[in-house]
């Protein structure tokens, strides 16, 4: 039996502990809030039509970002062209086809370490390993083989743990009806897994969409008069145009810094909300 | 082919029935001092029997006696959980269908299964009757279609889904799942359905369901069902094995098989009585 003091002393650290718990889940509500709050009020001024379809005048401070813009989506989607295929597959064997064994667990843990790597690192990789040593040069191809080394452990893990998620019920199922191992995953794992696969993997190019150091030295360049018009071509890109105009451009206008920010967080952020809508949707219509 | 097997059986020391040989392409098992190990684990040891076709073999013991792992012999899904050794000789309708002597995906058309938990793919109804024959190469609309009608009817399903075979199957309450399953499973023309306790996850009324289809499935195929449901071993079975592992260090062994009304009512073993009449178990 509790005495009265005892009690009320942990009725005290009951409260004292909820409280500061609740504040720091607080804290971290506000500092996103803010962060999004300040670029939109910052942003928010600079962006209309001339924005977004007009190129860069007077080294940025005037006109808009439409090359930029178009820079970073053929970046990004050369990425994705890249990362997806070779990421998905390889994340299949490594759930449905690899040995347990010293193999896969080697496997396993360069994939740990690829995802710990430092993107400057991987910029300077790419540099010597597709700019240099493959004679790609600085271009948007180069640039979109850099990010996808980066965002492969990404689409990796994402598949994976989308895969771990599918009930072995089906598999069973499957095979037990005749199918081969890989109709089982065809027809029925990978249909099941492919909304939580394609958000995961959503997620990993949304970060590749703002990275600026593996670009840096594979094919952004900070003004170019024309748009990119094939994939060996040079290209602006949004995280790199803001790094520019920061740090070279005396007298930079934030205007148009801030709304090129709010480009770039609002176009990830489209992409993000919708393809969580889209895996929402896919869940109602399929819960286990 | 069935001389071949025999006479390879024969090669490795095993005790081929002579009847065996007679065997029409039926549905029905031989199996002979079979044995499973899961890694160092032992499970089950000396299993010989024979399931005969066109009947309701069931198998019956407490819970971890490794009949769920004996059925899986049966139609090697043991072979997925990897880290599995099946000793012995299996033949079905006379031929060998252990090792390398089949294909498991080939075997596996022809020997179908219903799980403990309804597992419907999830796609349409229809999607989920035509996914075997699909699989087959099957690819005709109207002979799906006459497929997925045929294998629902079976199932006595039929009249309550003919409207909306478009509906997804996971609309479907838990019992006309477990048929929509079984369904599923008969649209490949299997010769024989394995069965892990069916029932077990459903309601009175989805059991007697299916147990009402189970009886009206013998006529075309052979059934084999484990269940821990004495009452239902009693009801729907022709034949029942009873198997039992005594202590963990010894794997299970089949104790007794036979007809089922002999089983339940004068066993030949004290251990079979003991469990049958609720003293363990």
């Amino acid at each position: 039996m509790m005495t009265p003091s005892r009690r009320r002393k942990a009725r005290i650290a009951e409260t004292t502990a909820r409280m500061l718990l609740g504040s720091m889940a607080l804290i971290v509500v506000g500092i996103a809030l803010f962060v999004v709050g300040y670029i939109v009020y910052r942003g928010a001024g600079a962006l209309d039509w001339q924005f977004l379809t007009d190129v860069p005048r007077n080294r940025g401070r005037e006109g808009g970002i439409f090359p930029v813009v178009i820079g970073t989506v053929w970046v990004v989607g050369g990425t994705a062209a890249f990362a997806l295929p070779v990421g998905i597959l390889a994340g299949v064997y490594l759930s449905e086809y690899a040995p347990k064994g010293f193999a896969t667990r080697a496997v396993r843990l360069a994939i740990t370490n690829m995802a710990g790597v430092p993107s400057i690192v991987y910029g300077l990789f790419g540099l010597a390993a597709f700019v240099l040593l493959a004679g790609i040069g600085r271009s948007i191809l180069a640039a979109a083989l850099t990010l996808a080394c980066m965002t492969l452990p990404v689409v990796i893990t994402a598949t994976e743990e989308a895969l771990r998620q599918i009930p072995q019920d089906l598999r069973q199922a499957s095979l037990a009806l005749g199918a081969t191992k890989f109709r089982m995953i065809r027809t029925v794992v990978l249909p099941a897994a492919a909304p939580g696969i394609i958000t995961g993997s959503i997620l990993g190019l949304a970060r590749a969409a703002g990275e600026t150091a593996p670009i840096l030295f594979t094919g952004a360049v900070f003004q170019m008069r024309r748009i990119p018009d094939s994939p060996l071509s040079q290209f602006m890109a949004l995280p790199y145009h803001i790094y520019t105009q920061v740090t070279s451009v005396p007298e930079w206008n934030p205007d148009l810094v801030w709304g090129t920010a709010l480009v770039l967080v609002g176009g990830v952020s489209l992409v993000s909300v919708a393809a969580a809508t889209w895996r929402a949707f896919q869940r109602r219509k399929i819960a286990w | 082919m069935v001389t071949l097997a025999a006479a390879d059986a024969r090669a490795h020391g095993a005790p081929v029935a002579a009847e065996q040989e007679d065997l029409p392409a039926e549905g029905s098992f031989s199996l002979r001092d079979v044995s499973v190990a899961y890694g160092r684990d032992r499970v089950i040891e000396g299993v010989s029997m024979d399931i005969p076709p066109h009947a309701v073999t069931a198998l019956i013991g407490p819970s971890g006696c490794g009949k769920s792992t004996l059925l899986r012999c049966l139609n090697r899904m043991n072979d997925e959980l990897g880290n599995v050794r099946v000793g012995g000789h299996i033949t079905l309708d006379g031929q060998d269908i252990t090792g390398k002597a089949i294909d498991p995906v080939d075997l596996r058309m022809r020997v179908g299964q219903v799980f403990q938990r309804p597992n419907p793919f999830p796609m349409t109804i229809f999607d989920n009757v035509v996914y075997g024959p699909r699989t087959q190469g099957i690819r005709g609309r109207d002979e799906l279609q006459a497929l997925v009608e045929e294998s629902l009817r079976s199932a006595a399903l039929w009249e309550e889904v003919k409207k909306s075979l478009k509906k997804h199957a996971f609309e479907l309450s838990g019992g006309q799942q477990q048929r929509l399953c079984i369904a599923r499973a008969l649209a490949t023309k299997p010769e024989v359905i394995l069965m892990d306790e069916p029932a077990s996850a459903l309601d009175p009324i989805s059991t007697q369901q299916i147990e009402d289809t189970i009886a009206s499935l013998k006529d075309d195929v052979t059934i084999v069902i484990v269940t821990h449901n004495m009452q239902q071993a009693a009801r729907i079975s022709d034949r029942t094995a009873f198997m039992l592992r005594e202590s963990l260090e010894e794997p299970a062994h089949l104790i007794e098989v036979g007809e089922t009304r002999k089983m339940f009512t004068n066993p030949d073993d004290a251990r079979t009585e003991s469990y049958i009449t609720g003293r363990f178990g």
